[in-house]
């Protein structure tokens, strides 16, 4: 009887063995498949276009030419433009919560900056037409533009119309924020004490403590943290779509509207009639579905070169 | 006042002779409401190694870390008594925290260097306090690394990365980190704990020639280490010093009933 029960639990043990297996490898394959899926469908268009569907900035769906430079180059910029914005207030705000904040503070403020994650994109968006949007056209354009002379320089030349790349990038910025803050906030507190208190027995003050021994301790776990808020930015679709003006054309202004890999396929896919089209969209897609990978193995690859530091 | 001493090598802004004489004086301290330490006086001779033993959690860490204050960052502490580093409370709220660190070195159970170049590890505190030129910067750091015994081995691949080294050049790496801000005191908190006994050996050696210009404090379970390194021993029991006298006097005629027990491995 004891051998019947032993038999029992083991071929319980296998199916639930099999099973969760299963699930496991069923989502690797997914992205797979996936993957295949995208790459097959955009072929005829990359078939048809080669390099220039990277380079070209002719997008016209009437007479079936199509160029994706522009959108790539808006995807990084307006990517890279919401990096250089986050990056130093989430560390800062990182550090804030990690270092100084009383501990009754550390939970609240910590939740609420993640909860930054939560809000929908839609209404980000919303509130990106409705108030920041306006807010640059009034404000801060006519104030970057006239009040610090910087019109005349690329970066910021060109009629305010509102929509643009300063307000996707701005946009972005908030939203990928708490993606920033909350690693570099982990992996500051996985700094081992016996860092801190080298640099505190060497004569160190707290800020001194912070940025030459801890800040550098976790220097590439907060680059995972930027190059996973990078991923997010990257593929980010709605909000972008709502501010940024979504034309097909590359600006050195910041003031001008630009677009983005994912506004594109978001905004063209109902009305994508041709094949061409639809073959190219799905190119779109490809692009960005490789640099986002890319991108994301990065980080992890950097997070995990600081954990396996902090446990050696 | 005359050159010749090394004790006054590193005479301060006022010409007073920095001697690095440690006087405790009725010291007891608290974590929260668990008092750790009771009524501690002792005097730490300068140019002299003290050794402070006694069985696990009596308060010898906590004792070390209280000479320059590795305490303050932790909530819910408190201490009475004073501890008198050249005539001057460094328990005075109103001290410099920042210069008595750089005045009081210390040296930790597990090294922990930074994952920074060999270089970069033991210039960090001078950087940080003197600014130094890159000329004297250099000197700094090799003088520091001659005086840890650490200088043949590594003087060849200065700017390769700390965390190369083995557990004792490790050690000995963080002794040069230590000295290179000239302390004139030096805290060790079981520094050869985690080392072979090759490696153990050297640091012994280091303390010897150390002890020439410093005050040397350190703690460890090794009695043997104590016997050897140490010109006087402070035994610590239950957060108490029960016993502090010279090392052969403490190993060979205890005037404590329960130093003798400890010693002689009846308890602890
Ligand atoms: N951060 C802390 N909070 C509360 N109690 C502490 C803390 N650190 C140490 N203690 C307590 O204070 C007492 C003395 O600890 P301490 O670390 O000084 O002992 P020790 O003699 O160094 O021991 P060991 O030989 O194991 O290192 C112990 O009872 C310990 O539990
Ligand atoms: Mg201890």
């Amino acid at each position: 009887m004891a051998s019947t029960q032993l038999h029992g639990a083991s071929v319980g043990d296998r199916i639930y063995r099999f099973t969760t297996t299963a699930f496991a490898l069923s989502i690797p394959l997914l992205l797979v498949l996936l993957a295949i899926e995208v790459v097959v469908a955009a072929w005829p268009a990359l078939k048809a276009f080669h390099l220039g569907f990277l380079t070209s900035s002719e997008w016209d769906a009437v007479n079936g030419v199509f160029g994706a430079a522009p959108a790539i180059y808006g995807t990084l910029v307006s990517s890279l433009l919401a990096l250089l914005i986050a990056t130093p207030l989430a560390i800062g705000v990182a550090i804030f919560l990690s270092e100084f904040a009383p501990p009754w503070l550390r939970q609240p403020v910590a939740f609420l900056v993640d909860l930054l994650a939560a809000i929908p994109s839609v209404v980000y968006g919303l509130w990106g037409i409705f108030v920041l949007v306006p807010f640059l056209r009034e404000h801060v354009m006519p104030f970057l533009a006239d009040r610090l002379h910087l019109g005349d320089t690329p970066l910021f030349s060109g009629p305010a119309y509102g929509p643009s790349m300063l307000a996707a990038g701005l946009i972005l910025a908030i939203m990928v924020l708490p993606y920033i803050s909350s690693v570099t906030r982990e992996v500051l507190m996985a700094v081992p004490r016996s860092q801190r208190e080298a640099a505190l027995a060497l004569g160190a003050t707290r800020w001194e403590m912070i940025w030459g021994a801890v800040l550098p301790y976790a220097s590439s776990g907060v680059m995972g943290g930027v190059i996973l808020g990078l991923g997010r930015a990257l593929g980010e679709t709605m909000a972008v779509t709502m501010v940024i003006g979504n034309r097909h054309e590359i600006s050195s202004s910041l003031f001008a509207p630009g677009y983005t890999m994912a506004s594109v396929i978001a905004n063209e896919f109902s009305e994508a009639t041709n094949d061409m089209h639809l073959s190219a969209l799905m190119a779109v897609g490809a692009v960005l579905l490789a640099i986002t990978l890319v991108v994301n193995i990065i980080a992890r690859w950097l997070v995990w070169r600081v954990e396996r530091r902090g446990q050696a | 006042m005359t050159d010749q001493s090394p004790v006054t090598r590193a005479g301060n802004a006022t010409g007073v002779p920095q001697v690095g004489a440690v006087a405790v004086e009725n010291f007891s301290f608290w974590y929260g409401a668990k008092q750790a330490l009771f009524d501690i006086s002792l005097n730490l001779v300068p140019r002299e190694v003290t050794a402070l033993i006694g069985p696990s959690g009596c308060g010898k860490s906590t004792f070390l870390r209280s000479i320059n204050r590795m305490h303050d960052l932790l909530p819910g502490t408190r201490s009475t008594g004073r501890i008198l580093l050249d005539g001057e409370d460094v328990l005075d709220r109103r001290l410099d925290v920042v210069q008595l660190r750089q005045r009081i070195g210390m040296v930790f159970q597990r090294s922990n260097p930074f994952p920074k170049s060999i270089y970069d590890n033991v210039a960090w505190g001078p950087r940080l306090n003197r600014r130094p030129s890159r000329s004297e910067l250099d000197e700094i750091v090799e003088q520091a690394l001659r005086r840890a015994a650490l200088w043949d081995e590594v003087k060849d691949r200065l700017r390769t990365s700390a965390l190369g080294l083995s557990g004792g050049q490790q050690q000995r790496l963080c002794i040069a980190r230590a000295l290179a801000n000239e302390p004139e005191v030096l805290l060790l908190d079981e520094p050869a704990s985690a080392l072979d006994p090759i490696a153990t050996q050297r640091i012994e050696e280091l303390l010897w020639e150390l002890k020439k210009e410093l005050t040397i404090v350190i703690v460890t379970h090794n009695l043997q280490q104590a016997g050897r390194v140490s010109d006087r021993t402070a035994f610590f029991y239950l957060g108490q010093l029960i016993e502090y006298g010279p090392t052969d006097q403490l190993f060979t005629a205890p005037r404590e009933e329960r130093t003798e027990a400890y010693i002689t491995g009846r308890f602890g």
